[in-house]
């Protein structure tokens, strides 16, 4: 396998651990106006990601720094082509950050009503853009012989891209849930079995068309044939299962399915990309590939020996982050130190 | 206005106003990690609070840095398209290492840190703030070793018209990196004395309960004070002394030199016609730019015209010569904060060691505006060095203007500039108000305030 290669896989990871970690993350921002009836619950809610998030967002910031690195040209097309979708999920993200850090410095109901208004929406709008984005790479956009993206903030709103923004709304909000089934005690507990129930169906009905369309609407079917292969498939037999963990009650194996589903669904996102990183839809020539957007051999090699010493050391020490919160949060919890 | 302009004005605008935020972080994560060691060592509760005191400035602080630094990660693909295709062969890489190295350790254990204090043994939560502080200043390391590759390109070939890596331990070791680094790490520990000199002379004044915590604060501030900005002085010199060589355009400009001479006269105050390329007034120390140059009474500084004329042989016809006003004064500004921070960092320190502390209650009613002065130090110094590197933005390979996406209209660079201003706007007084708030909280209120609790 050549350096492009491990790299293409390299950044597959880090979104996977974006989507994974911080899937749940924003599920929890989402549901917090829903199932938090009062201000403690609300607090006690927070308190579930309070230690988390930010290391969360990490894996975004590096895998956008990994683009940068080891797909310069990748960078700099999806970038400055999606301007406005990033720019907006800027804003989201600014918002969300502050508003999970600040809404406990001020005990007045209307400044908290306040933040946790904005991160409902703060959590609501990277999960819907990050599903356009990644409909888009996968369905193509005119993108001209010089790398350059020439279409508009519209053309990334096709109704693919759509169904593929809702999909990971649904799924982020369903993992959401069912993290929240593992960290909170009744009655909000209850609630979140309730939620992840309802949410269940639409998360599988969006998984299964993203995924299901996707195979008619991009190149997926004549790449990989009537057999889609094992990895869609678990990704649906894993969101499946999610429901019915949620029925036992079980939230460690609902929540370890729903977290299987978003890493089977992000695979096959990018399994049905390679080797191309950007699919141009004016000249099959013109798409962006491991190869035409990469960086040196040199510089690919200096950043796999960094990556593989400390990729692992960040999963041993964010593990023993999550190990040692790994209590429930309940309403003797302090909440804050 | 022309869209290099507007991505450049963008660039100043969310690199400065993020840079309000790191140096604190920087310097405070330092101290806080001091605190609570000593704390762990001794047993003795002052430190604790102080820790905790410190510390809910500190995330309100650091909440800012975070969500303003994504910013300036999507900004060089958003705005600065063909830079990124051109440099991101090797410029990608200390991203890439900053985030993965830095940005995991600082995240990951500063949550530990938030909500461990019951959960961890003392010693293991005094090491989580010490990761904190490791990381913050590991991601000024990379972020800077991108920056010293825009200054002084070097480890780097030319290849199919765009920069390709050859040598990362050249990266590494470029000196212009070994005279930044020092000077921002140390900006940060002095931004950091300033604050909590200002916070603690505020409750000193007031005479507020628990002055055991603000006297021990303002002590360490003042030994902290003294030494970063002793140190930020020392390795500022050694940084000009380095650009004299290294970007002579830069010092030259800084000085509104226009001429070269030897020996070189330091400007005091000089009124600058850009047009005409000349100074309309000047008071200037004879020999002193030399001295500060090269530690001698003579010794050649070149002047700009002289360097334009250099560059013109060596790049091709093309002005050369950055914006020379901006260049002057924010080169004075920064030293001029510099210098008025050295002098009440003294002060400070003698007055804890004649025990005058209590009794100077001029000193303690000014010193909280001080806090300005790191910020004013900090920002003015990052404006000149990016903007007296220009035409540059990879000096000597890649010009400012050829750098910007060409896919990205006006409507577009405008649109981001005034959300991201607005935004910026708001976030900035909710972020006074709070440190405001905490600022003036009674340190023994803060260890049970009651914002845990609804």
């Amino acid at each position: 396998m050549d350096l492009n290669t491990v790299w293409f896989i390299l950044i597959a990871v880090l979104f996977n651990g974006y989507f994974f970690l911080e899937g749940f993350d924003y599920g929890v921002g989402i549901l917090l106006p829903f199932l938090g009836k009062d201000e403690e619950e609300r607090g006690r809610i927070i308190a579930t990601i309070g230690p988390h998030w930010d290391a969360n967002e990490v894996w975004l910031i590096t895998a956008g720094g990994a683009m940068f690195a080891a797909f310069p040209n990748w960078y700099a097309t999806m970038f400055s082509g999606f301007y406005l979708a990033l720019l907006l999920m800027l804003v989201a993200l600014i918002l969300r950050g502050i508003a999970i850090e600040f809404r406990n410095k001020d005990i007045r109901p209307k400044w908290r009503s306040t933040w946790d208004w904005l991160i409902f929406v703060g959590s609501l709008v990277p999960p819907l853009l990050w599903g356009v984005v990644m409909g888009n790479l996968l369905l193509g956009t005119p993108i001209n012989a010089d790398m350059t993206y020439i279409g508009g903030f519209w053309n990334l709103l096709n109704p693919y891209a759509l169904v593929c923004g809702l999909a990971f709304l649904a799924i982020f909000t369903l993992h959401g849930a069912t993290f929240l089934s593992l960290k909170l005690n009744e009655p909000i507990l209850d609630r979140a079995f309730t939620a992840a129930r309802r949410l269940w169906p639409i998360a599988l009905i969006g998984g299964v068309l993203a995924l299901g369309v996707g195979y008619f609407v991009t190149d997926m079917y004549e790449r990989l044939g009537v057999n889609p292969g094992l990895v869609p498939i678990s990704a649906g037999a894993a969101i499946l299962a999610t429901g019915w963990f949620i029925r036992k009650k079980q939230g460690g194996w609902a929540f370890a399915m729903s977290g299987i589903g978003i890493i089977f669904s992000t695979v096959t996102f990018f399994v049905g990309l390679f080797p191309r990183l950007m699919v141009s839809n004016l000249s099959p020539e013109w798409s962006l590939t491991i190869y035409n957007a990469s960086s040196s051999p040199y510089t690919l090699k200096v950043m796999t020996i960094i990556a593989a010493i400390f990729i692992p050391l960040v999963l041993l020490y964010q593990g023993w982050s999550y190990y040692v919160f790994r209590a429930r949060v309940t309403r003797d919890s302090k909440l804050e130190y | 206005m022309d869209p290099v302009t507007l991505a450049r004005l963008q660039f100043t605008i969310t690199c400065v106003y993020h840079f309000f935020f790191v140096p604190l972080t920087l310097g405070l994560s330092i101290l806080l990690a001091l605190m609570e060691t000593m704390y762990v060592r001794t047993g003795n509760e002052l430190y604790k609070r102080m820790t905790k005191f410190w510390g809910k400035l500190f995330l309100i602080n650091f909440a800012m840095g975070v969500v303003t630094g994504i910013v300036m990660e999507f900004q060089f693909g958003m705005n600065w398209s063909e830079y990124s295709r051109f440099v991101g062969d090797v410029f990608g890489a200390p991203l890439a290492i900053e985030a993965l190295l830095a940005f995991f350790l600082e995240s990951t254990f500063l949550g530990i840190w938030i909500f461990g204090w019951d959960r961890l043994s003392p010693r293991m939560h005094a090491a989580t703030i010490w990761m904190v502080a490791i990381g913050s200043n590991l991601s000024a390391l990379w972020i800077l070793i991108a920056n010293s590759f825009m200054q002084e390109p070097v480890g780097y070939t030319i290849e199919n018209g765009r920069a390709v890596m050859t040598n990362f331990f050249a990266l590494l070791s470029n000196p212009h990196v070994w005279v930044q680094f020092p000077h921002v790490i140390t900006s940060g520990l002095t931004t950091a004395a300033f604050f909590i000199l200002g916070i603690s002379a505020y409750h000193l004044f007031y005479k507020k309960r628990d002055s055991e915590i603000f006297q021990r604060s303002f002590k360490w501030g003042a030994i902290a004070g003294v030494i970063g900005i002793c140190l930020v002085g020392l390795v500022g010199h050694s940084q000009a002394q380095y650009m004299v060589e290294a970007q002579p355009m830069k010092m030259a400009a800084g000085e509104a030199l226009w001429q070269t001479e030897d020996p070189a006269a330091l400007s005091l105050l000089t009124i600058i016609d850009e047009t005409q390329q000349r100074a309309v007034f000047d008071i200037r120390i004879p020999r002193a730019l030399s001295l500060l140059a090269y530690n001698r009474f003579d010794g050649e500084v070149q002047g700009i015209k002289d360097i334009q004329q250099e560059y013109e042989t060596l790049y091709g016809p093309g002005d050369y010569v950055p914006p020379v006003t901006i260049s002057y004064w924010s080169f004075r500004a920064m030293v001029g904060a510099g210098s008025l921070m050295l002098v009440l960092a003294f002060y400070a320190l003698f007055l804890v060691l004649t025990k005058r502390l209590q009794r100077a209650n001029r000193f303690l009613h000014w010193m909280p505006y001080a806090m300005a002065l790191p910020i004013v130090g900090t920002s003015t110094g990052w404006i000149f060095t990016e903007v007296a590197r220009q035409p540059w933005i990879v000096f000597g390979i890649m010009r400012t203007e050829d750098a910007v996406s060409p896919n990205v209209s006006v409507v577009m660079l405008l649109t981001s500039l005034i959300v991201y201003t607005l935004l910026y706007g708001v976030l900035i007084v909710v972020d006074v108000y709070l440190l405001a708030k905490y600022a003036k909280n009674d340190a023994s209120i803060s260890e049970s305030h009651g914002d845990a609790v609804a």
